[in-house]
Order: C-alpha cells, then sequence, then structure tokens
C-alpha cells in the first residue's frame, strides 16, 4: 500500500464519519415533527404549550379524539376517505392495466400518438383544470358527490405507463398468444390470463393511488362544499382557526390520517419508493 | 377492435376531464357573466380578463411571492440532497433502507397533517421552535444570533415565506435523496476503480465523476422542483389559513387563482391568472432545459 492510498484510507474514513453525523442529524429533522405531533396527539391543549414542551407521550388521545367528534362528522369524513380511496384505488388499477395491456399486445392505428397523448397528459399542471374541473362538476350534478373524486384521475398516465412496464417485461407475450390460440376471446385472454400475473405491479400502483387518494386536498376543496361531505384533511382543516384552535383535538386528528400511512409505509417503503421513482429513473 | 375498448376508459375520461377542462378553461378567459345569474348571462369581453390580470399587482405580487418560494425552497434541495445521497450510497450498509425511509416519509405524508404540525411548532407563544430559540439566545457566546422574544413566525410578513420554504424544503428533500441515490447506482464502479489507481481522494472522486455522471438527474430533479416550486399551493394554502398572511405575503399564484375563483367568483379572471403561470411554467422549463444543454453539449 502506498502512502496515497493510505492518506485516502484515513481521509475516507473521515468523510464516512462526517457522512454518517450529517445524515444522523438529518434523519433526526425529518422525524422530529413527527415525534412531536404523536405527542402532542396524547396531551391536552394546555400541556402542549407549557414550557418546556412536553417530550413524552400522555394519556389524553382518546378525549382528543372526543373534541374533535364534537367540531366535526368525524367518523363520516374518515369513512368518506376510505371509500374515495379505495373506489380511486379499484378503477385506477383496472383502467390502467387496460390501457397499459393494450399498448403491450395489440398493434393499432394511432398507437404511437395515443401513447404519446398519455405521456403528454403528465406535462399538464393540476391547477389549470381546477376551475373547469369545477364547472364540469357543477353542471354534472356532482358537486359534493364521492365521483367527482375518484373518476376523473382514474386514468392517470404514471399508472398506464407502470402498467405497460410490467406488462412487457414481467409476462411472456407466448402465453397470451396461446391463451388465443386456444380460442380465448380478447376479454378473456386480459381478465384470466394478464390480470393473474399483475400481483406486484397492483401493489404498487395500488399503495401509490390509495395515499395520493387519502392525502389529496386540492381535489376536494373544489368539489365537496358541505362539512357532511368533507373528506378527513378537508374536515381537520376545518377545524384549525386563527383564534382558539384545539390544538391537542388537532394533532390526535392528524396523527389518525397519518397512522394508515405509516402502517402502510412500513410494509412497503421499498416497493413504494421504487414504483415512485420508477418513471423518474427510467426517463 | 379490442385495443380501442381496452382504451376506452383512458380515452373518455382524458376527453371528458383532462381535455375538454382545458379548452374550456381557454374559452373562459375570453368571458364574463354574473355568477348569481349563471352561465346564461356569459358574454364576450375578449382580453378584458388578461388585460385585468395584467393590471392587478396582486398578480404580480402572488408571482413574485411563488418565484421566492420556489427558488428557495427548492435549489437547497438539491444542495442538500446530492451529498446526502453519496453519504447513502458510499457508506451505509445495513442502515441504508432504513435512512432511505426515513427521509421519505414527508414526502408520502398528507400536506394537512403536515402543515397543522408545523403550524403547531412554528406558533408564537410556547411553540417548540421559539422556546428552543429563546433557549438559545440565552448561551454565552452564540446567543445574540438568536431572537430572545418570541417571533411570530405566521403572522408577520416577513416570516410566513421563510416558514413555507422551510416547510415545503423539509417535505420534498428526501424525494430527490431517493432519485439522487438510484441515479448514484447507476455510475458504473470501474470509473472510480480507475481514478482510485490514480490516487485520487474521495473528494475528487466525487467532483469528477459522481457530480457530471449525475447531470441527467440534477436537469429532470430541477424541471420537477421548478414546476413543482411554481404550482406551489396547499402548504402556503393552509399554513397561511388559506388567505395568504399578512400582506398576502404567503400568497403563491395558485392560491390568489383559487381565491379569484371560488371567493371572488370570477371565473374568467381566474382563468387568465391560470394561463398566465401556465405560460411562466412552460417558459422556465424551456430555459432550464437550455441552461442544462449549453453546459453539458448534449442533456
Amino acid at each position: 500500500m502506498n502512502t496515497t492510498q493510505k492518506r485516502n484510507n484515513s481521509e475516507g474514513a473521515a468523510l464516512a464519519w462526517t457522512g454518517r453525523v450529517f445524515l444522523a442529524l438529518g434523519g433526526i429533522a425529518m422525524l422530529a415533527p413527527f415525534f412531536f405531533m404523536f405527542v402532542f396527539a396524547t396531551h391536552t391543549r394546555a400541556d402542549i404549550f407549557s414550557v418546556p414542551p412536553p417530550l413524552f407521550f400522555s394519556d389524553h388521545f382518546f378525549e382528543n379524539i372526543q373534541i374533535l367528534m364534537a367540531k366535526i362528522p368525524f367518523w363520516r369524513n374518515l369513512g368518506l376517505s376510505l371509500y374515495v380511496g379505495i373506489m380511486a384505488t379499484g378503477l385506477t388499477l383496472l383502467f390502467c392495466s387496460m390501457a397499459g395491456f393494450a399498448f403491450v399486445a395489440y398493434e393499432f392505428r394511432f398507437k404511437k400518438a395515443l401513447f404519446a397523448l398519455v405521456m403528454a397528459t403528465m406535462l399538464v399542471p393540476a391547477f389549470l383544470g381546477m376551475i373547469p374541473t369545477f364547472m364540469i362538476m357543477d353542471g354534472l350534478g356532482w358537486i359534493n358527490q364521492p365521483r367527482a373524486l375518484y373518476l376523473p384521475a382514474a386514468a392517470p398516465a404514471m399508472g398506464i405507463f407502470l402498467m405497460r412496464q410490467y406488462i412487457s417485461s414481467a409476462i411472456p407475450k407466448d402465453l397470451y398468444e396461446a391463451a388465443r390460440m386456444d380460442g380465448c376471446s380478447e376479454w378473456s385472454v386480459y381478465w384470466r390470463v394478464v390480470v393473474p400475473l399483475l400481483g406486484p405491479a397492483f401493489g404498487t400502483l395500488g399503495l401509490i393511488t390509495f395515499i395520493a387518494s387519502w392525502n389529496n386536498f386540492m381535489g376536494p376543496l373544489v368539489v365537496m362544499r358541505t362539512p357532511e361531505m368533507y373528506t378527513f384533511p378537508l374536515a381537520l382543516r376545518s377545524v384549525q382557526s386563527p383564534v382558539d384552535t384545539e390544538w391537542g383535538a388537532l394533532m390526535a386528528g392528524s396523527a389518525v390520517a397519518v397512522i394508515p400511512l405509516l402502517i402502510i409505509f412500513v410494509f412497503s417503503s421499498r416497493r413504494l419508493i421504487e414504483g415512485l421513482t420508477a418513471g423518474a429513473v427510467r426517463g | 377492435m379490442a385495443p380501442y375498448w381496452l382504451l376506452s376508459p383512458f380515452l373518455l375520461l382524458f376527453l371528458v376531464f383532462g381535455l375538454f377542462p382545458i379548452g374550456f378553461s381557454f374559452f373562459l378567459m375570453f368571458q364574463a357573466w354574473d355568477p348569481v345569474q349563471g352561465l346564461s348571462s356569459m358574454t364576450y369581453v375578449g382580453l378584458e380578463n388578461i388585460a385585468f390580470a395584467i393590471e392587478d399587482p396582486l398578480v404580480w405580487l402572488s408571482l413574485k411571492n411563488t418565484l421566492w418560494l420556489a427558488i428557495v425552497s427548492g435549489l437547497p434541495q438539491h444542495l442538500v440532497a446530492i451529498p446526502m445521497a453519496y453519504f447513502i450510497n458510499e457508506f451505509l450498509g445495513k442502515w441504508r433502507n432504513a435512512a432511505m425511509g426515513a427521509y421519505f416519509l414527508p414526502y408520502i405524508t398528507s400536506t394537512v397533517a403536515i402543515a397543522i404540525m408545523f403550524s403547531s411548532l412554528f406558533s408564537t407563544d410556547y411553540g417548540v421552535v421559539n422556546v428552543v430559540l429563546t433557549h438559545m439566545s440565552e448561551w454565552p457566546l452564540v446567543g445574540w444570533l438568536f431572537p430572545g422574544a418570541n417571533v411570530d413566525w405566521l403572522g408577520q410578513a416577513e416570516t410566513i415565506k421563510p416558514v413555507v420554504a422551510m416547510v415545503v424544503f423539509w417535505r420534498y428533500v428526501g424525494f430527490n435523496v431517493i432519485l439522487y441515490v438510484a441515479a448514484m447506482q447507476g455510475i458504473p464502479r470501474d470509473l472510480y476503480e480507475a481514478g482510485r489507481m490514480d490516487g485520487a481522494s474521495n473528494l475528487r472522486l466525487f467532483w469528477h465523476i459522481t457530480l457530471p455522471q449525475l447531470k441527467p438527474m440534477m436537469y429532470f430533479g430541477t424541471v420537477l422542483s421548478v414546476v413543482g416550486g411554481l404550482q406551489l399551493f396547499e402548504e402556503p394554502f393552509i399554513l397561511t389559513g388559506g388567505r395568504g398572511g399578512l400582506e398576502y405575503s404567503g400568497m403563491t399564484t395558485a392560491m390568489y387563482m383559487y381565491r379569484t375563483a371560488f371567493e371572488f367568483n370570477d371565473f374568467g379572471l381566474a382563468s387568465a391568472i391560470s394561463w398566465f403561470l401556465f405560460i411562466i411554467i412552460a417558459l422556465l422549463t424551456w430555459l432550464t432545459n437550455r441552461a442544462f444543454k449549453d453546459r453539458t453539449g448534449a442533456a
């Protein structure tokens, strides 16, 4: 080992430790707000704003939830969020896998142009459609209807792209050629041969879709106009007021909004990260 | 016929909820109507909405706020994410997935929960941030750096934007870390081996191999940050109670568009504002593209 390499090794060790310290501090900064949210969720409003602030859990969580229940139709809002999330996920999986399969398994006129169109829809920013979408929903009589939330976004370009990639790479073409030879109709090729093999792709896209729907704020803000039809995030925000905010209740509510995400995340963070960055890394 | 009916849900949804709204929004830009009398009172007003938007000082103020927020929250994301990704990629063995998970968590968390969380941390009386800062102001030597009295972070014009920018930075930095880690894994290891043989230090390897190889991802990530930053709506909307805060200093263009439509009931003007913002986003994306192409030869 020559002297340059030795010097590099000690320099490398110093850098490695700098890196670890840097990452640890960053990790604390990322997680601390969550920690405070969960701790505050178990304290009364008066306790939260004492000096020093509480750093450990207490036992006022259900009290806080009760305060929240007095202010919003808690179960209804939560159920609506869940319902919209499930519908959005189911329809997205169906529509995206149909479209993805069409792009892989068939040759047809305008195929290239249609795929370009799918990808182009990713470039249109959401705010541009906000006002006309509201007017369309108003015209259709869909204001305060859950379908105004789950239907319009049920065939996202990202999902079609993800499905197309998965079907073309993981399902051999021979498989559905053989099914066709055996006299399967085009629908049963899709439904009986392809869909059962889409498990992993459904998992990734389903998680992404459900999380996006669960967190969606701008969508319900525009189309859900009465507190009984608010999704959970919208209901939570309505509790926030410039004066006399029930912080304990709000923190408990936020914890309720975040816990399902944490559970999903613990079990599937790798798949989620891969799915959410897939388009980016390949693009 | 099979491919067409397989594509029909996408096509139908795209036509009704994708293409039509955009065309409709373009049409609305040239119309005015009395919201009380409904759409039947709609009349063509030519460029009136556009002229009105250009003369509206709040449009320009909101645009200034948006650009400020996009830059101040966006640029540091990349400056921090690149070294973080490097450290994760080089020095973390089995902790790697845990670290990526922790950094990624804010990205998948509900904006409302995040905004509520930070509103409490930044609240004036006894918020955690103020408690820590006033405590630090009593430290010897460095105490003068910190405010001795409680700061009304979300209640005064000068501090709203920095707080919003900080929250946005906190939320999206992890996403960029993951992008850069993925990009770094694509860099061929023999490039580093060759550099090491020549006795190059880690820092030199980072500077001369890692950074140049990351250029395509930097371009992609920067475009995402610019486009995302200019559309900023949810975080400032919730943190400022929907109104943009004192002197509108936290009001972004997307927020102003929302208020114009749903509080002032002027959908025509709001449509003009949204196209205005769209053109600026397209322009800046194009400029970013140019900037990266000029520096790298081909991006």
